[in-house]
Formats: structure tokens, sequence, C-alpha cells
């Protein structure tokens, strides 16, 4: 049985099921409120939730039972010399050591807790960057997206904010570094690029069994960094576009990458009508589509940054992703074939599947 | 001593009482000592800057107020969540 957190516009729900069924609505949360990201923390199997109200603002709030009270995590603000105030929690992500989560917020803000998300701490090694005044938001704010643990060393860690690039730590978030060597800016005047810190990174995601790998999807660009991300390298040939959100890896292929690509960046539905998933087995040297039992005809879908998570790997790879018009397609073949897991649902922000 | 009332979610934040009885001479400070009394409402009024959160609305008998808006001790405050219709959300 596999559980997917399905955060979307109008609440948190709950389904569960096995790949190529429909699954089953065995709960939902936050019944009306918009919710960001939702998980269930590897460490401890507490949920853990964002949700933005657009009256009340962004909080984290916590259960160890569905079905009784969250509790609000405490310390979810920006420190007293902030300009103005946390604008949204964009992801939620388990650190490697026992009780320890990662948030990644709007304005470039990484939270850490570690009493299991109860409680929350600015992390002041990136909030004191002295860059930080010239940081330039994306299309979707100055979002910190994206948190890539280190397998086995709670000091690693890496993150991207969109758009000011990626950054990588060595010391548990006390300094951090850029790692931006190769992305190509290519929105930008040719004769800015190369000095322009103005980096619109889009998802990055770690390789857990070869972790100096990252894959990354940028804002017109998909990359592969082979020294912790440090540098990159351009692997978006044989893509129908290189522009999209979602990335998936499998945990037991470290040549492995996923994308769903949209068509542009002035164009944001899946290309030509037809939802496909592209899946590298070589690192990005190449490229094939994915598509048996996805929608090919008259499918203009959104699927949002968050909206494409995993369960299980190799051959048992289970991959899932969600949409904007509330279906969620799954896959138990490692992509190799699809089905509709659930439709009708609000638009799906985020998806965190569960084995 | 002005009477602020509230509801929905900051009413189970405030003790599950609607209605509070607290004296400070302005709209603002009123909504930092209604804080400081009911610590879970902190950040769902106010944010972290200590401004009324942009769609939350003030009243003072009636009328639309802001942080700068005097009450009296007769005064009735109510704090509502903005009408937001046909926002993206």
């Amino acid at each position: 049985m596999t559980e997917l957190l399905a955060a979307t516009k109008k609440g948190l729900f709950v389904l569960e099921g096995a790949p190529g069924e429909q699954f089953t609505i065995t709960g939902r949360a936050f019944a009306g409120e918009p919710v960001e990201y939702a998980l269930r923390d590897r460490h401890s199997g507490r949920l853990i939730a964002t949700t933005t109200s657009p009256i009340y603002g962004p909080k984290i709030w916590c259960t160890d039972d569905l079905a009784g009270e969250w509790a609000q995590a405490e310390g979810i603000a920006l420190p007293d010399d902030a300009a103005d105030a946390l604008k949204r929690i964009w992801v939620i992500v388990s650190g490697e050591a026992p009780g320890t989560l990662y948030a990644g917020g709007d304005p470039g803000v990484l939270f850490e807790s570690h009493d299991g998300g109860a409680s929350w701490q600015v992390n002041r090694g990136l909030w004191d960057q002295p860059s930080r005044p010239e940081w330039q938001p994306g299309g979707g704010g100055l979002c910190l997206h994206s948190i890539a643990p280190w397998p086995g060393d709670p000091q690693r860690l890496a993150v991207a904010v969109s758009a000011a690039g990626m950054w990588l730590t060595e010391d548990g978030g006390s300094s951090w570094r850029r790692g931006n060597q190769g992305l190509v800016a290519a929105y930008l005047p040719e004769e800015a690029r190369t000095e322009s810190d103005s980096l619109c990174v889009h998802h990055v995601e770690r390789a857990p069994g070869r972790p100096e790998r990252l894959f990354m999807q940028f804002h017109g660009g998909v990359y592969r960094s082979d020294d912790a991300g440090e540098s990159w390298t351009s692997i978006a040939d044989g893509l129908p576009s290189d522009f999209g959100f979602p990335l998936a890896v499998d945990p037991a292929d470290p040549d492995s990458a996923f994308l769903i690509p949209l068509k542009a960046d002035t164009d944001r539905v899946t290309p030509e009508g037809r939802v496909l998933v592209w899946e590298t087995r070589d690192a990005g040297a190449s490229w094939t589509a994915r598509g048996e039992g996805l929608p090919q005809g008259d499918a203009y879908l959104t699927i949002l940054r968050q909206a494409f998570t995993r369960a299980r790997e190799g051959a048992a790879l289970e991959l899932y992703f969600g949409t904007t018009t509330g279906e969620i397609f799954g896959s138990g073949d490692a992509g190799a074939s699809w089905s509709t897991v659930a439709e009708r649902l609000p638009p799906v922000y985020s998806l965190v599947a569960n084995a | 001593m002005p009477l602020v009332r509230v509801r929905g979610p900051l009413k189970r934040l405030a003790d599950d009482r609607s209605e509070h009885v607290i004296d400070a001479p302005t709209v603002h400070e009123l909504l930092h000592e209604l804080e400081r009394q009911h610590p879970a409402l902190t950040g769902w009024v106010l944010d972290e800057r200590g401004a009324i959160r942009r769609h939350i609305n003030v009243y003072v008998n009636g009328e639309r107020g802001g942080p700068e808006t005097t009450v009296e001790a007769a005064d009735k405050v109510d704090v509502l969540p903005a009408i937001s219709g046909g926002c993206r959300r």
C-alpha cells in the first residue's frame, strides 16, 4: 500500500492505494485552506504540513494522528532585521540527523528544526549572506524550493533559491558558498550572463546512491553536477523543451532522472497537448519519452514544481504526479506505464509518496 | 474599556472567547495587547514586523480603522478577515 500526501489549493488530501489502481481518499485536513506541502518525517513518521492562509499568513503544523489535532509549530517568522514578513513555505525535508528537518521559504529563507518540527529557527548563515540585498525573485517569488541533504552526512546540504542560484554548505549550515559554475541564464542579455548571479533554478534533486551527483531543472536548461553542485553540465539535448519544474530520481540508479517538461516559460503546459514523462538512464546523455497510459491528445496540463514524487526504487520504483486541474497519475513500474490514480481534486500544489 | 471581538480561528486561539476587554489607546497597541494576553494568536493578526496582516480588517464602532486609529473606553473593535472575493487562491 502506498500513501500519497496531496497538498492542494483546498486542503491536504491523504490517499491510499496500490500502483495501477485508483487510490482512495482516506483523510483530509485544513479543509478550504491552501496547503503548500506535506510530508511524513522519515525519522518519526510524524505528519508535517505547511499552509499559507491569504489572511493569516504561512504556518507549519504537525500531528502524529491524521484524525487528531494539528499543533502549530513555533518560530515560523523572519528575524527582526527582515524588511518584510515571511510570505510562504515552499518545501519541508527531513534531515539526516533524527529530529532535524529543513523548510525553505520566501524570501530565500531556510528554517531548521531539531525537535521533529515542533519549533524552527532561521538558518543565520544563509540569511546573513552579504549578497542577499541583490537577490532577485523569480516569477513565484524569492523562493527557497529545493533542499538536498547528503545521505549519511548531516553537515552537508545543498539548497536552491529562485533566482539566487545554488548554495552549498559543509558545516551544517554555518557557512555557505555558491555552486553555479556552468549555469547559463539565457533569459538575461548575453553581456550580463557571466557576471550575474540572478540564476533561476527551478528544481534540484540529489542521487542518493552517489551523493556528489545532482540533477537540475533550470529556467531554460537541464543540468547535471558530478562534483556536489560546484559545477554543472548541460544535459538538455534530446528533450522537447528545456523548461519545466518537476524532477525526480530513482534512488537505486544514480544515472536516472525523470522530468516533465513544459512547453516554455510563456506557455507552462505539457507540449503539444501530450503528457509525457522523460526518462534518462545514462545521466542525461539520452532521454526517452514515457507516456503509456497518460493523455496523449488535447491535454494541456500544468504540473507544479513539487507535484512529482516517487516511492520505492529500481524495478519497483513508483512515480506519481499531480496537476493543477486536479488529476494524479501514477506508475508502479518505474515509468513504463501509467494510470489515473485520482481525479477531480483541487489544484495539486505538491505530492509526496510513502510506501 | 474597549471591547474587542474576534471570530473563526482567531476566537479559537483566544481561549475560545469572541469578546475581550482590552485597554489600549490605539488599534495597533490594542492588537499587540491582545496578542500578549493570548500568545497563540502570535503571527495571526500582526506579522513578525508588527504590521496588521494585509487581509485583516479592523473596524472601530463599525468604521474601518488603521493601526493609528484611537480607541476610547466605550468603543467596540471588530477584527475580521477581509472579503477577498475573486482572489486567485
